[in-house]
């Protein structure tokens, strides 16, 4: 239910794994088709604001560009107190997170407070740390990410391709943990294994040394 | 003249902006103050009130009385009036403009010896109606009044009101035709007027016998307006959008806490929830005497049926609830939501609006123009190495640490916009490109080596793909 992501601010990668993740319980659990219409509430400190951007709304997956709601905290205090209170709304289907650093505010105690709301009214709880050492916290799910190496697209191999992270789940309470390499195709979240290699040749030939123009010469 | 040459004219001049909307609004204060004289009034801007005191001067003395009554009483406010009695509004109208102060037509009595001797102006026209009628050499009413049909040579009358109606054949609205207006003012043709009502907000307040100066006595009487309150919006099917409460200090001191709510509401736990937050700061000093709980905006809000099975199962709160609370502690700027914006430059492709607010209509979005995941407010600048000016960057250095471009897809240029910017805005051409590490990131150059509208392009970093 409670799940924290330690990520760097200089990549998007925690927020969007955050959102793979909620996207995949949310399919999981077989309510997407009562939870599809409810918001989704994504609360970022100014911290996180400056360091790693707001969402952008074009960046986002489609069926929830008309559902999410952004909650600008000036203080940590303020952005617990706003996920505290989005977990206690029943008309939201998962609660997103973004706290910059190791703020005095969130202690174990406030953690926990987190835990226990979300688990009592059955809202999940992305909560994203930027920056941020893995103290002590009650998160019943802890991750680690950095992004991958992403596969080269099959028509520009010199583009980067789709969204691509090494996620380590080190410490969870129902699992062991381990290390994945995660991709978002198609907005299902899966694990990229070695077998899953890149297409075998390139469509697009390089023409190397000569133009299109010299070769129709020729 | 300008002001300035005024003022060298006179310097003691005083002077006011003026203030059309602020004027109207009082204009509208006014004509419900003086619904004190008669049932309904209507607004004849910029200056003046209609009351129907039909049937209702009896209770004032006479029409004689009536009329001194409103002089005095505006005399009063400080106001000069010029007032009139009259059968129809267009006569009254006339005669408050143009007749000595306090004239009186009686109904039964004929109107036209009286009125003959006001300019063709008192008929309300347009600019242009009265110059043509000054062209055909009618100056005052009685020489309009020739065509209306009470002179002496009915055959006479006939022909020159037919020439009339055919010079302003093509003009519907009053306005502009001197026949139907003269029609209007001698009460031969019904002249609708748009009343004005006061619509009081729902109000409930507590005068308190002995000054509370303490929280939770507060909390007590707040309690019970709040579920005054409901009982006031649910009597007319409304719900609060904005709630005010003033608290009267005996010393004379007011004070006001104002929330606003995301939906129209009507549950009291949730009124009190919200105010209990705001009146941490109340300073009571030697207690307070009234307090006034004011919608001062309320939308309609159906009955609803309380599901009695439901509601013991369906905890948490709703969403337009959750909204409030966060609104009420973070600011109601804090909790929006994304909409996309007519406009090709990224920052200004999205703004931000109040979550429950409509969605304007906007042209779909072109999938095959990727953007990030995550914006940055300002674009961070970052130094490039290039092999060339206008090639693809090679290594950038961005927050103190130094990157290799490894893939790299762009440009996407988007072109400043001419209608909004300075001639001199530069052009953006927008490259996504991934590090060696994985990270992907969407950098672009600004302007171009050769465009003559700068020195060397700037590069800056935009955002952040997932």
């Amino acid at each position: 239910m409670h799940s924290e992501i330690f990520a760097s601010c200089e990549e998007a990668s925690g927020a969007a794994l955050a959102l793979a993740l909620a996207r995949d319980a949310l399919a999981l659990s077989g309510e997407e088709g009562t939870k599809q219409g409810r918001h989704v509430l994504w609360v970022q400190d100014r911290a996180a604001i400056r360091r790693g951007g707001r969402p952008c709304l074009q960046g986002l997956p489609a069926d929830l560009r008309h559902r999410l709601i952004h909650v600008a905290a000036n203080t940590p205090e303020d952005a617990l107190f706003a996920l505290e209170e989005g977990l206690k709304c029943r008309d939201l289907a998962c609660v997103i997170g973004e706290i910059a650093g190791n703020p005095r505010a969130l202690s174990f105690a406030a953690s926990r407070r987190l835990s226990l709301a979300a688990e009592r009214h059955g809202i999940a709880l992305w909560l994203v740390r930027l920056d941020a050492a893995p103290d002590l916290s009650s998160a019943r799910m802890r991750w680690r990410v950095r992004a991958a190496v992403s596969p080269r697209p099959r028509w520009n191999p010199a583009a980067p391709g789709r969204a691509t992270w090494h996620a380590e789940l080190f410490r969870a309470r129902a699992h062991p943990p381990g290390k994945w390499m995660l991709d978002d195709a198609d907005g299902t979240l899966r694990p990229v294994s070695a077998a899953d290699a890149p297409d075998p040749r390139d469509l697009a030939r390089p023409t190397v040394g000569r133009s299109l123009a010299a070769r129709a010469r020729a | 003249m300008l002001l300035a040459d005024a003022r060298v004219l006179c310097p003691q001049l005083a002077v006011a902006p003026s203030d059309p909307a602020g004027d109207l609004a009082a204009l509208e204060k006014l004509a419900l103050w003086a619904q004190r004289w008669g049932p309904w009034s209507a607004l004849d801007p910029p200056d003046g009130v209609l009351v129907d005191v039909t049937g209702a001067a009896h209770l004032f003395g006479g029409e004689d009385a009536l009329l001194t009554d409103v002089s005095c009483s505006f005399a009063r406010q400080g106001l000069t009036v010029r007032a009139a009695l009259a059968p129809t509004a267009g006569a009254a109208w006339a005669l408050a403009h143009f007749a000595p102060a306090g004239t009186i037509l009686v109904p039964d009595e004929d109107p036209l010896p009286l009125l003959a001797d006001l300019p063709v102006a008192a008929l309300r026209l347009d600019e242009d109606v009265l110059t043509v009628l000054r062209r055909l050499g009618i100056k005052r009413l009685g020489e309009l009044a020739g065509v209306s049909g009470i002179g002496d040579d009915p055959q006479h009358e006939a022909a020159a009101r037919d020439a009339l109606r055919r010079r302003f054949r093509g003009r519907h609205s009053p306005a502009a035709n001197p026949l139907l207006r003269l029609d209007q003012l001698l009460g031969k043709v019904p002249e609708p007027l748009l009343p004005v009502l006061a619509r009081p907000q729902p109000m409930v307040q507590r005068r308190l016998l002995e000054p509370i100066r303490h929280r939770n006595l507060l909390d007590r009487v707040v309690r019970d307006l709040a579920e005054d309150m409901v009982r006031a919006l649910e009597a007319r099917g409304e719900g609060a959008r904005r709630l005010e409460l003033g608290l009267w200090r005996v010393d004379g001191e007011v004070l006001v806490r104002r929330i606003e709510l995301a939906a129209a509401t009507r549950e009291a736990d949730h009124m009190i929830r919200l105010f209990a937050t705001r009146l941490d700061d109340v300073e009571a000093g030697f207690g307070i005497e009234v307090i006034q709980l004011r919608s001062s905006w309320s939308e309609p809000l159906a009955l609803s049926q309380a599901d009695l099975d439901s509601a013991a199962e369906r905890h948490g709160t709703s969403l337009a609830a959750c909204v409030d609370r966060l609104a009420v502690r973070l600011g109601t700027r804090a909790v929006t939501r994304p909409v996309a914006r007519a406009s090709h430059i990224p920052e200004r492709a999205q703004g931000w609006q109040a979550p429950f607010d409509p969605l304007p209509p906007v042209q779909g979005m072109l999938p095959f123009n990727v953007r990030p995941l995550k914006l940055f407010d300002r674009p961070e600048p970052i130094a490039v190495l290039y092999a060339s000016p206008d090639g693809y960057p090679q290594r950038f250095r961005w927050r103190g640490a130094v990157r290799d471009v490894v893939r790299v897809e762009g440009p996407e240029r988007i072109a400043p916009e001419w209608w909004r910017e300075r001639s001199t805005a530069r052009l953006r051409d927008y490259y996504r490109i991934e590090d060696e590490t994985g990270r992907r990131y969407w950098i672009y150059r600004q302007g171009l080596a050769d465009d003559g509208r700068g020195g060397m392009p700037e590069w800056f970093l935009q955002g952040l793909f997932a």
